[in-house]
């Protein structure tokens, strides 16, 4: 892989990160909210690729076992917090989980 | 000798039994209360004999040592010489009579409430306290007791304290003296930076050495010890509190406010003559301040419808006869006068308050009148009690004292103070005959009913004799500790100048019979004029100090004190820190919005922060 590539792989990352970023921001339903925190992580994971594939080291890999693991718990709490949430408020809007303000 | 202490014991034990059984019956507080007293007074007798049986030398008893701390060294020690033992005497043995006759007094005064107890608790307390100011070897320990009498003094004052007008009494005289004892105190530290020591001989022996003859520093001292002095002795400038404090029991104002504590200006002085000797200007104003206060209150005492205010503005014109000798260099006659004003001034409340129970709590002279007949007793002690205190010839003890002081300013060549004093004099005698014209001749306007029992007639019987030449005869042993008074004249000058005194003061008794026996007309015809209205109001309330005090400090400090109550600078500055802290929690608690969705904004833009200064910085 070339640097040119790199380049792009590593556009492609940010430009993932930065979408998934965007939409957790403002999307108020937790669901999207959950599916934009994958996007951005696995843009992370993408960039830890790029960086293996230029340098031609098995490191990137181990690091994008370990985030999609990390992903998969996230995911897993994340959808437990989400059923809380319906249970609780009976609405998964995320701002109306908002009452420890100062 | 060593029975000293016990002078100090015997009254401190019946304080301290009185005040854990405040419940005792009337019988068994007026007892152990009284005898107490009289226990230190037989004491006192005892020592005195073995005292003068001994070469009359003075004698140091250490108890314990006060204060350690480094240089500093305070010894408990009693210290007795002729000064300390005529004090001792006066507060013992006047202190036991006046117990005695508040014992009947006091019955007559409660009328069954509670507090027979409380009453000789104070008391008690008070000749402890002032039995250490007069005993005490330093000035540390005769502070202690200063301080002592005035709490004391505070307490009986506002003794019957449910009424609101006592506790003020009581809080004016505590404050007033209070600035007096604060100049002591500034004269206490000066003293001891400049001598290293507090003892008060010791001071005295190193004074002429140590201090330069009229040096600031020992005018200084002198000054401070003399306006701690004028606090507790009801002097200009301090004076306004004495009449006030006549809203304590009669027995309270005859102990305390007549033959005692307010003498302890005097005392002082005298103690410390060495000092006022090293500062002849400060000595020269000690006369001055007694000459003023005694013609001040002379004239007060003139315009005084209650009798008890108007014994206690004599008190404080006689006081003013005792700084006057102390300021002319008599000060064995000033000593002299102290102790014969205790006896005549002690009989005259006493009697005041026998003629108030007589009449059931009356105190205004012109609702009595006429009691001569029915209190004939009372009439009579009243009317010696009166002619030692106008100094009536040869007969009087009031005589031998007021006139030696008189004569001895004008032997040591203070005309001026002299004219002034004889002046006072005549004042003297019109205001007591007025007095005693108001209260016993003229017609009766109220019941009385006379004091009966031992309790009643004893005190009054020996402050009585005591008041006439027989006093007089006292010899008190002051030669060896204050300088021998210095008048040397020709015995005829000498001789001249007291028929003269004599005559001012029979001059007073007739000008106070032509106005204020009879119909009294001349006296109403003036008084009800529109210049004489005023002038009574001036001298009823004391020439104007009272109100002078009020606008230059008291005023002016409220005026202060509100204005600056919303706007302090220094506070605004103090503000600062908590308007801070509080603009600090309202901004943060804002950030902490609860909403998910901004933590990961502010999360990010740190994020960002962060890289960005990682790439650039």
């Amino acid at each position: 892989m070339n640097e040119l590539s790199m380049v792009y792989g590593m556009g492609l990352a940010a430009l993932l990160f930065l979408l998934g970023f965007i939409g957790v921001v403002i999307r108020r339903n937790t669901l999207f909210v959950l599916m934009c925190l994958e996007i951005m992580i696995n843009a992370a994971g993408l960039a830890f690729i790029v960086a293996g594939a230029r340098w031609s080291s098995p490191d990137g890999n181990t690091m994008f076992i370990l985030i999609i693991a990390v992903a998969a718990a996230e995911a897993a709490i994340g959808l437990g917090l989400l059923l809380q949430l319906q249970k609780r408020f009976r609405t998964i809007d995320i701002d109306a989980a908002s009452e420890m303000h100062g | 000798m060593s029975l000293l202490v016990f002078t100090l014991i015997f009254p401190l034990l019946g304080a301290i039994t009185l005040s854990l059984f405040p419940r005792m019956s009337y019988g068994a507080a007026r007892t152990i209360g009284t005898a107490s007293v009289g226990l230190a007074a037989f004491t006192t007798a005892l020592v005195a004999i073995f005292w003068s049986a001994a070469g009359g030398f003075p004698f140091i008893q250490t108890l314990w040592q006060w204060i350690d701390a480094g240089d500093f060294q305070v010894n408990f020690s009693l210290y007795l010489d002729g000064l300390s033992l005529t004090m001792l005497g006066v507060i013992t043995g006047v202190g036991f009579l006046i117990h005695l006759f508040a014992a009947w007094y006091m019955v007559h005064d409660l009328e069954g409430k509670p507090g027979m107890a409380r009453f000789f608790a104070y008391m008690n307390l008070f000749i402890v306290a002032m039995l250490l100011l007069v005993l005490g070897d330093n000035l540390l320990l005769l502070y202690l007791g200063w301080e002592g009498v005035g709490l004391c003094s505070y307490l009986l004052i506002g003794y019957y304290y449910e009424t609101p007008a006592n506790a003020w009494a009581a809080f004016k005289a505590f404050i007033i003296t209070r600035i007096g004892d604060v100049f002591l105190a500034i004269g206490l530290f000066l003293l001891y930076v400049v001598f290293g020591t507090l003892n008060i001989q010791a001071i005295l022996h190193a004074a002429p050495s140590v201090l330069a003859q009229g040096g600031t520093l020992a005018n200084v001292a002198a000054l401070m010890v003399l306006l701690g002095a004028c606090g507790k002795s009801a002097q200009l400038p301090l004076q306004t509190w004495l009449a006030d404090a006549m809203a304590g029991p009669t027995p309270v104002s005859a102990l305390i406010h007549a033959a005692t504590m307010v003498t302890a200006g005097v005392y002082l002085i005298a103690r410390t003559y060495g000092l006022f000797l090293m500062a002849p200007a400060v000595h020269e104003l000690v006369g001055i301040i007694g000459v003023v206060t005694l013609v001040i209150a002379g004239f007060a005492a003139l315009a005084q419808t209650d009798i008890k205010r108007a014994i206690a503005y004599s008190t404080m014109s006689q006081i003013g006869y005792m700084f006057l000798a102390l300021g002319v260099g008599a000060w064995q006659a000033a000593i002299f006068h102290l102790m014969i004003h205790a006896f005549f001034k002690s009989l005259l409340f006493l009697t005041a308050g026998s003629v108030i129970i007589a009449c059931h709590h009356e105190q205004n002279i012109f609702k009595m009148g006429g009691l001569r007949k029915k209190l004939p007793f009372d009439y009579a002690m009243f009317v010696i009690g009166g002619a030692a205190l106008s100094a009536l010839p040869l007969v009087t003890a009031g005589f031998y004292s007021k006139d030696a002081i008189i004569w001895e300013a004008v032997a040591n060549g203070h005309g001026f103070l002299w004219a002034f004093a004889l002046f006072g004099a005549l004042i003297t005698s019109i205001y007591t005959f007025r007095l005693i014209f108001v209260v016993f001749h003229g017609e009766a306007k109220t019941e009385a009913h006379a004091g009966q029992g031992l309790a009643h007639h004893l005190p009054l019987a020996v402050l009585a004799v005591l008041s006439t030449f027989i006093g007089a005869m006292i010899a008190l042993p002051l030669d060896d500790v204050l300088p021998h008074d210095m008048a040397e004249a020709s015995h005829w000058v000498e001789l001249f100048f007291e028929i003269l005194a004599a005559l001012v003061a029979l001059a007073g008794v007739a000008i106070a019979a032509v106005l204020f026996l009879g119909s009294r007309k001349t006296v109403d015809t003036v008084v009800e004029s529109h210049q004489g209205q005023r002038a009574w109001q001036l001298f009823h309330g004391g020439l104007g100090f009272d109100t002078l005090y009020d606008r230059v400090f008291v005023r002016p400090f409220r005026a202060t004190a509100r204005a600056h109550e919303k706007r302090d600078w220094i506070e605004t500055i103090v503000n600062i820190v908590p308007a801070l802290t509080r603009g600090a929690n309202t901004g943060l608690a804002a950030g902490q919005s609860g909403r998910v969705r901004a933590y990961a904004m502010i999360m990010f833009a740190g994020a960002a922060v962060l890289l960005a200064l990682l790439m650039f910085g």
